[in-house]
């Protein structure tokens, strides 16, 4: 039996989210080599599909823990794009008032923690998030995005572990993009799935293909039950893959241009346009109004950050602590 | 047992047991307390490795005294994922040496949540972790305090005595920032142990309740001479130093209990330097960067010309803790150690 297929507004929504995050990420490399944004960057065009579908899947009282590759996740969570925008020109209006930055976005109202840029570095801070909710019997959820490479780090096996014997209600998402800035995953594991190692720990994992939002969503929505259902956490193990290079100084000479032809062939927002025309549950008309929505939003952050104050050094002191 | 002495309302307590009222107090109190580490609260278990927690389950539970694997980074991350969630986890390390196993939790996440969120979130966790030579070797027997007293947005706590243990675990549990609380492997017990010196290491403790401030040293013996800073085994071989001093030479020791690294109560520490004029600080941790460089350069820097001696540290040797006593004994400071840098900078 096929899985029941979402309503084509739900679609069409998806469609939006991940058009955002893509645009967002264009605009803000294009910005950011004008000089108008300071940093590094590290951008996640293709790998939107992953963040969208899990964010969809989660309520808006649950949270997520993010990784030095967070815009995306941030967008699909609900952050503004004014304050994400002014955060990455470090300004006092982003949502970390100008303290954090691109590897650290982040916003409690929208149950996003500041994103943890220590690779691996959240697998065992959600399990905290999941150990309160338990504790609280709040019935919120936690997921969790790391890489492949996290996985080679002792932070997410003791975070699975804890999490799989205290049955927390957390969902380990791996965003599996086969290299960990250049070094491919084959160079650094022998076991070929990431998914394998869960079992390990007594974890169900799954294998879903990452530049499919409607797969993704499915799959982190059954996660998601089961762990709000008391049932412990799941490892989804979602296939994808990083269109640009790992930061702005990465010219991917790790990798083929074939490679990169054979996965842009598989762009998670261009597919899902496709199907939509397809199914006739949108139009170009939608489509271009979605675009041009979009634009208009990323026209509007941009101006606002840009005309946002900057933060005020002489108050710095009173943040490291509460 | 109160004695006829023991003013009403205060008993003698162990170090131990006074830490052991604090987290049953503070969790009856608040239902978000709650304990996170390992071998804590297994039947038959040991209540974690120096006894603290012994009986708490009975009252309090599993599901609020949360056993572990022997996964160091887990009990961190989960105490600062908790914390950010608006609990307020007591996490325990067995031996202050496995903090290194969880740095990226303490020092990459717990320190910095406050300030990365453009002061949002707050990370109201406190971390137990006993220190301190006690014939255990070089991994069980680092005091290593002064890494943590280097991280902005952490406060760290020494604590020495029953009263000063119980009144400081309970603002610890109180105060929304993340606090490293070390406690001194020889002074849990009723009689230090002999290493320690044999002292009787029980203290009044009020019946009634009582918090004592993070960031507040406390004169433990005055003296109008020199000014000792020390914590833990070496405050009270510091005690011992005044005494003999006293006695044999007429010098009058200052001996001050900092109990708190970070912040560091400078108010007490400088008045009494300025009255004695000279300063002599003493601890466990090795002398290379440890913190009583970061108190001898804030007195140069503070109260330079009150000074009529150098500042002298006296500090376990730049060396790792080894196994035999004589050894063991040879690193950490001595009473000789102490009393001759004293009579140095009383000459």
């Amino acid at each position: 039996m096929r899985p029941e297929r979402p309503q084509p507004t739900v679609l069409l929504e998806l469609y939006r989210t991940m058009l955002l995050i893509r645009r967002f990420e264009e605009r803000v490399y294009f910005l950011f080599l004008e000089g108008e944004i300071p940093g590094t960057l590290h951008q996640c065009q293709g790998q939107e599909a992953v963040a969208t579908g899990v964010c969809d899947a989660l309520e808006a009282g649950d949270w997520i823990t993010s990784t030095h590759r967070p815009h995306g996740h941030a967008l699909a969570k609900g952050v503004s794009p004014r304050a994400a925008m002014a955060e990455l020109y470090g300004k006092e209006t982003g949502c970390c008032r100008g303290r954090g930055g691109s590897m650290h976005l982040g916003d409690p109202d929208v149950g996003m923690l500041p994103a943890i840029a220590i690779v691996g570095g959240g697998n065992t801070v959600v399990t905290g998030l999941g150990l309160a909710f338990k504790l609280g019997r709040t019935g919120q959820v936690a997921a969790c995005f790391f890489g492949e490479g996290a996985t080679n780090e002792g932070a997410f096996h003791e975070g699975l572990n804890f999490a799989a014997v205290q049955q927390l209600p957390v969902v380990f998402v791996c965003e599996n993009n086969l290299y960990g800035a250049s070094t491919p995953w084959e160079r650094v594991s022998l076991v070929p799935s990431v998914a394998a190692r869960a079992g390990a720990y007594g974890v169900t994992a799954q294998v879903v293909d990452g530049m499919d939002v409607v797969a993704v969503r499915r799959a982190a929505s059954t996660a998601v039950a089961a762990a709000r259902a008391g049932q412990g956490p799941t490892l989804l193990e979602c296939a994808t893959y990083r269109f640009v290079g790992h930061s702005r100084s990465d010219a991917r000479g790790y990798r083929s241009r074939v490679e990169e032809d054979e996965w842009r062939l598989r762009d998670p927002i261009v597919g899902l346009r496709h199907q939509l025309l397809e199914e006739g549950a949108a139009d170009e008309a939608a489509f271009d109004a979605v675009g041009g929505e979009v634009d208009a939003v990323l026209d509007d952050a941009v101006e606002f950050a840009r005309s946002s104050p900057d933060p005020d050094p002489a108050e710095l002191l009173a943040d490291a602590y509460a | 047992m109160p004695t006829p002495e023991t003013p009403r309302g205060t008993r003698r307590l162990t170090i131990a047991e006074a830490l052991r009222e604090a987290v049953a107090e503070e969790m009856r109190r608040d239902e978000s307390v709650f304990l996170i580490g390992e071998d804590i609260g297994i039947e038959g278990g040991f209540g974690g490795a120096f006894g603290v927690y012994l009986g708490l389950t009975d009252e309090f539970g599993h599901e609020r005294i949360v056993d572990t694997p022997i996964s160091e980074k887990a009990i961190a991350g989960a105490a600062v994922g908790a914390a950010l969630m608006g609990f307020r986890p007591i996490a325990d390390m067995q031996y202050s040496d496995f903090l290194f196993e969880c740095m990226d939790e303490l020092v990459n996440q717990a320190a910095k949540m406050r300030l990365m969120s453009g002061g949002r979130l707050s990370v109201p966790l406190v971390m137990r972790a006993p220190v301190g030579a006690s014939v255990r070797g070089a991994q069980h027997g680092q005091s290593p305090e002064s890494y943590f007293a280097h991280v902005p947005g952490l406060k760290v706590v020494c604590v020495s005595d029953a009263y000063h243990a119980k009144g400081l675990l309970k603002s610890a549990v109180r105060d929304d920032n993340p606090v490293l609380f070390f406690e001194h492997k020889l002074l849990y017990g009723t009689k230090g142990r002999e290493q320690a010196g044999g002292l009787d290491l029980t203290a009044e403790v009020p019946e009634e309740e009582y918090l004592f401030p993070i960031g507040q040293a406390v004169v433990k013996r005055a003296g109008g001479d020199v000014t000792l800073v020390a914590t833990h085994v070496s405050l009270y071989r510091c005690l011992a130093v005044a005494d003999e001093l006293s006695a044999a030479a007429g010098i009058e020791c200052e001996v001050i209990d900092p109990l708190t690294l970070l912040p560091l109560d400078t108010e007490t520490l400088w008045a009494s330097v300025r009255k004695t004029g000279r300063l002599v600080i003493v601890h466990e941790d090795t002398l290379t960067g440890g913190w009583g460089a970061e108190v001898a350069a804030r007195a140069a820097d503070e109260c330079l010309y009150a000074l009529e001696a150098p500042i002298k540290r006296v500090a376990a040797l730049d060396v790792p803790i080894p196994y035999a006593p004589v050894l063991e004994q040879a690193v950490v400071p001595s009473v000789e150690r102490i009393e001759t840098a004293v009579r140095e900078v009383c000459a």
